[in-house]
């Protein structure tokens, strides 16, 4: 047997945040949609500092100002004023605040909801098993808006409501995404070594299989994020949802609509702030499918 | 002239790591109507390698070879218009996992005649009684029946007779098999093998049999080709390999068989294949080597000529029959 | 003579297919009547192809699932779902696939750490050092301990899920193929850990393989098996020398044998592997046996014999 230590050409295995990186980094839409989202999330975070006024500040003198390029714009306001006369600017960044807590708070409610609903339903007996994906069916077979009324309906319009509201209707696609994945790693060999090892059920679901199932998972949540922030503003703009004079971008929507066609900056920035994140977060997701998916891995 | 001819065939994948090199200076020869059998373990880019010759590699595969031709025509330069009408036609492949090779959506028959319509271009009834005799060649009882079967309902062993089938459809004249009896069970394995002897022996195909079981070698092969980490290591008619072969690693690897155990304790290869990441900068099997010397970490080994097998080493084994044990191997296998 | 570590008396296993809430399903026998028993130290090796009920009989006798007939004692104590529990520890199993059987969650360290958390074994000091010592016994680094699975190799995997099974310092390990899936010269590394693994601790090995020279090599028993029936079992060198079931001998027949001068009587089976669902009446050979007899269609051979058993109407004479 040699001894001699071995001249080699070593090259070092990436780490596995590098080994995504990498994957992700190829879908161009991907990233920017990352770029796009990271400064959504500051402005959210950041909103006090970086907005100009508060944004429930009324200045009646300036009320229904144009945007600063357009004649009568000034630049103290540059994105204009809505009819009560508040920046728009500071409203929309103050609504990137709401709409990130609500993506948030709807996403962690229906992911931990849904996880440990499809877990045990992945590990039920079948009669429990069969009881649990009707239940799920049912709820998926309403339309997620016609659903997320009724509740605020009962409720009451708030937007702790609305959220609950989403958060219950999105709830299902958790469901039937962790109980898919369990199924597939149910019958796998190291949790029957972990069975044959003496581990219970409660270990076997939450420590031994759950890490596994992440990955799809992960890409629900981003792709979620952006479906919450979309119903949210929804049911702002039917009223149901947060209430004025909150600045959440569907409320903003709600109260410019007659005013499409007078002030179409009231309309055109909101609905525009909507667009643009949803979208950032899709192409995002979709990026993040592609990075985690196995079988598209090429080393 | 031989049928197929690959001179310094190296084939290299773009990879998150960097590139890594699974064929390294390749070089093979089939002439018409000669069963090759490759061998090598895992990372010794053997698949690759064939499935380089038949153009099966996807894009991050960067292909180079001095010369790589099949009955005369330069495989590197066809388009790949010319490339489909020759790849399924004159030479085919089969695979190691008959279930997933073929399409589960559609019929056997479907299948099988969709290699006669795309090359043949038979008509319909022809296309019909030219499946029947197919299946009927490749032993399937109940031809007429089977071909209205999914692959589904068909067992292994079955699937790879329909995938040998789908092969043999317009009489190529080389046939590459991929692991083709790995996944099927002993008696089954034992069929398929005979099956593709006799198929071999009817239609004087080359044939070219890709597997790590020597025992499929020494029945099946007339030439053998050793492949280690990317790299072919010797090359030698069967009869001689067996009993002089002449590279460290096939004698180790002959060596570490459990029915050439004569001590309870087996002989072992200490250490791992080179993966990506340690490629060693001489002779790639000298980490594991037990007559590596310094030469042999240090320079690559030149390839030995016809008579000392085509060994890539510096110091190839004389005339003695493959030796036991490499000298001071730990018994239980040193870690790696 | 060394202790009995399991004995089994007449297991067997039905599985009910395709059942609903109104029909009745199917009924699958996937073992039948399989006795056996294993002593410290020994190796029974259990051989053979799809279907013929090794996985269901690792599954049982690791007690996973539940037997529908028979008996299985280990170390004389009989294995009921109530005695699972405490019988746990005495029975480890080490699977084929050395990719699929670790959690690729998990670090090496942790890996091996949990069969001791689940059973609540020892503090975390306690627990270090075993783990230690295993990593030592198979070939491991220390350093290996903060490593994924994915970094490994497939015979150092199976260093991993050796340990793992003995953590809990079990009598009988049941291998399940437990080098098929490794490389030729990996295979031998790992063989010669288990034969010192054996003598070092005195276990029992129950061996599932197809592959006939390993078993050679490794068994000291065989058992082969066909449709969920043993059709032959006796010592090792009796089984290969003079193998009395004609399945026994299609099989040692079949295995490729790596002497190119070597030209065997092939014995060519015809037809295909049968399945579970359908069991014929009478020997379950028959349909693919090159000497049945009416009698053999209609009546099922019982295993006769003393050392070496075999269950057939006309078995070859050595």
């Amino acid at each position: 047997m040699t001894t001699a230590p071995m001249p080699t050409a070593t090259v070092r295995r990436p780490s596995p945040l590098a080994e995504f990186w990498h994957y992700f980094r190829e879908n161009r839409g991907a990233v920017t949609g990352l770029w796009v989202f990271a400064a959504f999330v500051l402005l959210a975070l950041g909103a006090d500092l970086v907005a100009p006024f508060d944004p429930a500040e009324q200045f009646r003198e300036h009320a229904l100002r144009p945007p600063a390029w357009a004649e009568g714009g000034l630049w103290t306001f540059p994105l204009g004023t809505d009819p009560l006369g508040r920046d728009m600017l500071s409203r929309l960044v103050h609504g990137a605040r709401y709409s990130f807590f609500v993506g948030i708070v709807v996403v962690v409610l229906a992911a931990s909801t849904g996880i440990v609903i499809g877990l045990l339903a992945g590990f039920a007996p079948t009669w429990l098993d069969t009881l649990i994906m009707r239940l799920m069916d049912v709820i998926l077979a309403f339309p997620s808006l016609l659903l997320a009324l009724v509740l605020v309906a009962i409720l009451g319009p708030s937007l702790t409501n609305a959220m609950i509201a989403i958060a219950i209707v999105l709830q299902p696609h958790y469901v039937r995404l962790t109980r898919a994945s369990v199924l597939a790693e149910r019958s796998r060999d190291y949790v029957t070594a972990a069975r044959v090892a003496g581990a219970g059920p409660v270990r076997l679901m939450f420590v031994t299989v759950l890490p596994n199932c992440l990955a799809p998972i992960i890409v629900q949540a981003a792709l979620s994020f952006s479906t919450a922030i979309l119903d949210a503003a929804a049911l702002g703009f039917l009223g149901m949802g947060a209430q004025p004079p909150a600045p959440e971008w569907g409320t903003m929507l709600a109260e410019a609509r007659e005013f499409i066609l007078r002030a179409w900056w009231v309309v055109t920035f909101p609905g525009l702030a909507i667009l643009v994140t949803v979208l950032a977060i899709n192409l995002m997701g979709d990026g993040l499918r592609d990075a985690l998916d196995p079988k598209l891995k090429r080393s | 002239m031989p049928l197929l001819q690959v001179r310094n065939l190296t084939v290299e994948f773009a990879t998150a790591a960097g590139p890594f090199r699974a064929v390294d200076g390749v070089d093979l020869e089939v002439e018409p109507g000669e069963v090759l059998a490759i061998v090598g373990e895992s990372g010794s880019g053997k698949s690759v390698a064939m499935l380089a010759v038949m153009g099966l590699l996807p894009w991050t595969a960067t292909v180079s070879a001095d010369e790589l031709s099949f009955d005369g025509q330069d495989l590197r330069r066809l388009t790949p218009r010319a490339r489909r009408r020759l790849v399924g036609k004159d030479m085919a492949m089969i695979f190691q996992e008959p279930m997933s090779s073929l399409n589960p959506c559609f019929t056997v028959g479907f299948q099988v005649e969709e290699v006669l319509a795309e090359h043949l271009r038979l008509d319909r009834r022809a296309r019909h009684r030219r499946a029947i005799e197919l299946l009927e060649q490749v032993g399937i009882p109940a031809p007429e029946e089977r071909l209205a079967a999914f692959p589904h309902q068909l067992s292994g062993g079955m699937c790879q007779r329909v995938m040998i089938a789908i092969a043999i459809a317009c009489r190529p004249r080389l046939l590459i098999a991929d692991e083709p009896t790995t996944a099927l069970d002993v008696t089954i394995q034992a069929q398929i093998l005979a099956l593709l002897a006799d198929l071999q022996a009817e239609t004087g195909m080359a044939l070219i049999l890709i597997t790590h079981d020597m025992g499929v070698v020494a029945e099946t092969a007339r030439r053998v080709s050793v492949h280690y980490a990317g790299q072919k290591v010797e090359d030698q008619p069967v009869l001689e390999l067996f009993e002089r072969p002449r590279h460290p690693y096939t004698a180790a690897l002959l060596a570490a068989l459990p029915e050439r155990a004569t001590t309870r304790i087996l002989p072992t290869i200490p250490g791992v294949v080179p993966g990506q990441h340690d490629r060693p900068a001489g002779c790639l099997f000298a980490p594991r080597c037990s007559r590596a010397d310094q030469l042999c970490r240090t320079v690559p080994p030149p390839v030995l000529p016809p008579e000392q097998g085509r060994a890539r080493c510096h110091h190839p084994l004389g005339s003695g029959a493959p030796e036991a044990a490499p000298a001071g191997a730990a018994p239980s296998g040193a870690p790696p | 003579m060394s202790a009995v570590v399991v004995e089994a008396r007449g297991l067997g296993r039905d599985y009910r297919v395709g059942g609903g809430l109104l029909r009745e399903g199917r009924v699958v026998h996937a073992l039948a009547e399989a006795s056996f028993s294993v002593e410290a130290g020994r190796t029974l090796a259990v051989v053979g192809e799809s279907g013929c009920g090794k996985s269901t009989l690792a599954r049982l006798v690791t007690m996973i699932e539940e037997p529908t007939s028979g008996r299985l004692e280990i170390d004389g104590i009989e294995a009921r779902p109530q005695s699972w529990a405490k019988l746990r520890s005495r029975v480890q199993i080490v699977f084929q696939d050395p990719y699929g059987s670790l959690n690729p969650r998990q670090r090496v360290g942790a890996i091996l750490a949990e069969p001791l958390v689940v059973n609540r074994r020892g503090g975390a000091g306690e627990r270090a050092a075993r783990v230690a010592a295993l990593m030592d016994l198979v070939g491991l680094r220390p350093e290996h301990r903060e490593r994924y699975p994915h970094m490994f190799s497939g015979g150092q995997r199976q260093r991993i899920a050796i340990a793992r099974a003995l953590v809990l310092e079990p009598r009988l390990l049941v291998l399940d193929e437990p080098v098929s899936a490794l490389d030729v010269s990996i295979r031998s590394q790992i063989l010669n850990l288990l034969i010192e693994l054996q003598e070092r601790l005195g276990l029992a090995y129950l061996f599932i393989s197809h592959d006939l020279s390993v078993v050679r090599h490794v068994a000291d028993a065989v058992m082969v098996m066909y449709l969920g029936r043993t059709v032959e079992a006796g010592p090792k060198e009796e089984l290969f020398r003079r193998p009395r079931h004609p399945y026994s001998k299609a099989l040692l027949s079949a295995t490729p044998v790596a002497d190119p001068r070597a030209r065997p009587e092939r014995i060519r089976l015809e037809g295909e592997l049968p399945s579970p669902l359908a069991v014929p009446p009478g020997c379950p050979f028959a349909p693919r046996c090159w000497k049945v007899r009416a009698v053999c269609r209609e009546v099922r051979p019982a295993l006769e014999g003393d050392a070496h058993r075999v269950a057939c109407h006309f078995p070859e004479e050595g």
